[in-house]
């Protein structure tokens, strides 16, 4: 019996560790690796505000002691433009799965990469739906099975990478939740840089995709990302898939570009200087 | 094989970390992790049950290195490393 | 010299005038996504909110601009979204998250012509069932249907101070004749406009629960990067806004609350204007531009010796029970004027004799004339 308490205890909300996953999720490991990111940036946590959508990654923001809401389904980025774009000066992180940013809430992700708004998007993705009993999901392999698919996924999923980087984040990058380090690493990276920043975590499910997908145990989805990740840093995204020989890994983008808050606020500045210059309430005829 | 790296000065003195590993029994719902990926093996499953069924980890030889593996890895908060420095 | 309140006497357009009335209320953020006949309101919005130092933002799509407000407004700023029915209906969703998360924000419908794409550049009232019901689950909200231009600007102030204080999502149910018409608007001075604000909580981030309710059922609101560290969630939860998803208990609490502390209130929210009906032995009822017909149909009735009245609603929700009953007890026939089939007709219906009621509906491009709500008039009048 110990009343030590884990390190990361301070970074939780009192009261609600342990967390509802299931055993060998990998959302406790993303929940982890970025309280530690946070810890390791020493990050002043009244100045951050986690989003999440709806799904079993979508808990996340009760656990984190910050400001934090949980949306509609497919809407956390969308709901965390309206706040990055009125408190530029707090950072915007959206933690959610792969259907609810990319079925649903697909549409808000390719928009707000387009805008390049200074946010982070950590995508869970585990392949399924995980919370509502395994259904199949975009990013569900070919052939895979699910609920939903019971004779074999027939469709092709999302290269969420390439995706992300043809929609115009700044930075682009895929781990899987064996890879905590580099995970972590990218975290502290994607927090840092200005622009819309996004990293793909590859998270077993084991009670319901792991299960129907002969990984039935929590270390069978852990040896499937140790066997067959390679890491291949700055590779073209397009080439930088998921097939059943390979699960490849790493940063594909690290660019630059205006930010849009600045960009609106550079607008803002500039229109109030004339007014103030020629003395007047406003230049817009009623 | 040759070793891939010469030392160009004399080898330094050794900084071996005490190492406790602190594993909050009741956390722990039994995925394996930290057993399996312990690059040491120095983690194994007890006997007893916990709380939620699970057999949580303990530890087993005295090989722990402080790595941190067993705490990053897991997904429950239920385990973790307490360091205390010591030079040998 | 103010940027938000440009007192003066202007001839402006519907849509303007509610923008303007937005600014003026403090509104500094807006996002939307242009619908005919709202793309006015938006467009406004784009000129002005820059020159007040807001935010105006052009969204993807309407569930992205309804889920934008609402994370604006927990940033702490006033927030504001326009439409009509299409955009009206892909916003049900978020309405309902506002609803949940008791987040204050002001949804502009400018009615058109539906259901579905309908007549985009003709006016309706087919949604105002809808601005109650939309939304999943059961909940209260506050409407607002101005009849004229001037009505755009006072009515819109008025759905940010209510939505502030009963931190609720309000609505200004306008339609496409009020949001295009150009009439006389009166922007007051500073000081002649009153403006309510979100209560803000008193107790330290360690002792605030971002969902317990004060004696007057609402909740003082955190906004983020104030250091509460607060959780909000559109799941059922408890005082401290944790998921509550299994106890009915909590579901009752906190469902109840939502619906009273808007019903508690009902007799400070609900606005009628009362024409001419106190020995009335008509009255009609009609709100948005079909009352601007009415009006000038029960002028002429009193011209010709007919005891007619209006009853005006300024606010469709809460319903104005109380206000019909106490007419309909005292009048012969109520006329209801709706450009729909029939649904503030049915509310109506609900508090007063149904033999007593005729309901006039129109559909297309003009309201009913003064000269088709006259001849029920008569036709009632015996």
């Amino acid at each position: 019996m110990t009343l030590e308490a884990h390190p990361l205890e301070e970074f939780t909300r009192k009261g609600m560790i342990p967390h509802i996953w299931c055993n060998g999720c990998g959302d406790g490991i993303i929940l982890s690796e970025f309280l530690r990111a946070l810890s390791e940036l020493k990050y002043d946590m009244n100045k951050i505000v986690i989003v999440s959508g709806i799904g079993c990654i979508g808990r996340i923001s009760g656990y984190i002691n910050a400001d934090a809401f949980h949306t509609t389904h497919g809407r956390p980025i969308a709901f965390a433009v309206g706040v990055k774009a009125t408190r530029p000066d707090l950072k915007v992180v959206v933690i959610s799965g792969d259907g609810d940013l990319f079925s649903i809430g697909g549409n808000h992700f390719i928009h707000a990469a387009r805008r390049n708004i200074d946010m982070t998007v950590i995508c869970s993705n585990n392949f399924n739906y995980g919370m509502t009993g395994g259904q199949s999901g975009p990013t569900s392999p070919l052939e895979a099975y699910t609920t939903t698919t019971p004779y074999g996924n027939i469709e092709h999923p999302f290269n969420l990478v390439h995706l992300a980087a043809g929609s115009g984040a700044v930075y682009v990058a895929r781990w899987t939740t064996i890879h905590v380090r580099l995970l972590r690493e990218s975290m502290k990276k994607a927090l840092k840089k200005r622009g819309f920043t996004f990293i793909e975590v590859l998270s077993p499910c084991p009670e319901q995709y792991g299960r129907r997908n002969r990984m039935p145990k929590p270390m069978d989805s852990m040896v499937w990302f140790r066997e067959k990740s390679v890491i291949r840093h700055r590779i073209n995204p397009l080439e930088a898939e998921i097939t059943p020989n390979e699960i490849v890994v790493g940063e594909f983008v690290d660019t630059e570009k205006p930010e849009f808050t600045d960009l609106l606020q550079q607008q803002v500045r500039s229109i109030q200087m004339k007014l103030e210059k020629e003395g007047k309430s406003t230049n817009v005829p009623l | 094989m040759s070793p891939p790296r010469i030392p160009l000065s004399p080898a330094q003195k050794l900084k071996i970390a005490e190492v406790e590993i602190v594993v909050i029994n009741d956390r722990c719902k039994g995925c394996g992790f930290c057993i399996e990926l312990c690059p040491k093996h120095v983690l194994d499953y007890e006997t007893r049950l916990n709380i939620r069924g699970a057999h949580p980890p303990h530890v087993k030889t005295e090989e722990c290195v402080g790595c941190g593996i067993c705490e990053e890895i897991c997904p429950e908060m239920a385990i973790f490393m307490k360091i205390k420095e010591r030079e040998k | 010299m103010r940027r938000d309140i440009i007192t003066g006497i202007y001839f402006a357009l519907g849509d303007v005038a509610c923008a303007e009335g937005a600014i003026a209320a403090g509104c500094r953020f807006f996002a939307g996504y242009p619908i005919t006949p709202a793309t006015e309101v938006a467009e406004h919005m784009a000129r002005r909110l820059p020159e007040v130092g807001g935010v105006y933002l052009q969204m993807e799509d309407e569930i992205a601009s309804m889920a934008a407000v609402i994370g604006a407004s927990y940033s702490g700023v006033k927030s504001m979204t326009s439409t009509s029915g299409p955009g009206f209906s892909l916003m049900q969703e978020n309405i309902g998250l506002a609803v949940m998360t008791e987040t204050p924000c002001v949804i502009v419908n400018v009615m058109r012509g539906g259901p579905s794409t309908g007549q985009p550049t003709k006016t309706g009232q087919q949604d105002v069932m809808q601005a109650k019901w939309g939304s999943h689950g059961d909940y209260e909200i506050i409407a607002f249907a101005p009849s004229s231009v001037q009505e755009m600007f006072d009515l819109t102030i008025q759905a940010f101070n209510v939505s502030e204080e009963f931190r609720c999502p309000s609505f200004i149910m306008a339609d496409e004749i009020v949001g295009h018409l150009r009439e006389r608007l009166n922007i007051p001075k500073p000081e002649d406009i009153h403006l309510a604000e979100r209560k803000k909580p008193k107790q330290l981030p360690q002792s605030y629960a971002p969902f317990k309710p004060d004696q007057d059922l609402i909740p003082p609101m955190a906004c983020f990067g104030e250091g509460y560290r607060f959780y909000a969630t559109g799941l059922t939860h408890d005082e401290t806004g944790h998921p509550q998803t299994d106890s009915a208990e909590e579901q009752t609490k906190l469902v109840q609350r939502l619906c009273d502390k808007i019903r508690r209130n009902r007799d400070r929210i609900v606005r009628v204007e009362r024409i001419m009906l106190d020995d009335a032995k008509v009255c009609v009822i009609a709100y948005g531009s079909v009352a601007r017909s009415a009006l000038a149909a029960v002028n002429r009735a009193r011209k010709q010796g007919l005891k007619a009245g209006l009853l005006r609603l300024i606010t469709l929700w809460p319903f104005a029970e109380k206000e019909i009953e106490e007419v309909a007890d005292e009048v012969d026939g109520i006329i209801v004027a709706e450009m729909n089939c029939g649904q503030i007709v049915r509310e109506v219906e609900r508090r007063a004799d149904h033999r007593k009621i005729t309901f006039l509906s129109r559909l297309g491009e003009d309201p009913h004339t003064p000269e088709e709500i006259l001849a029920h008039i008569r036709r009632v009048s015996g």
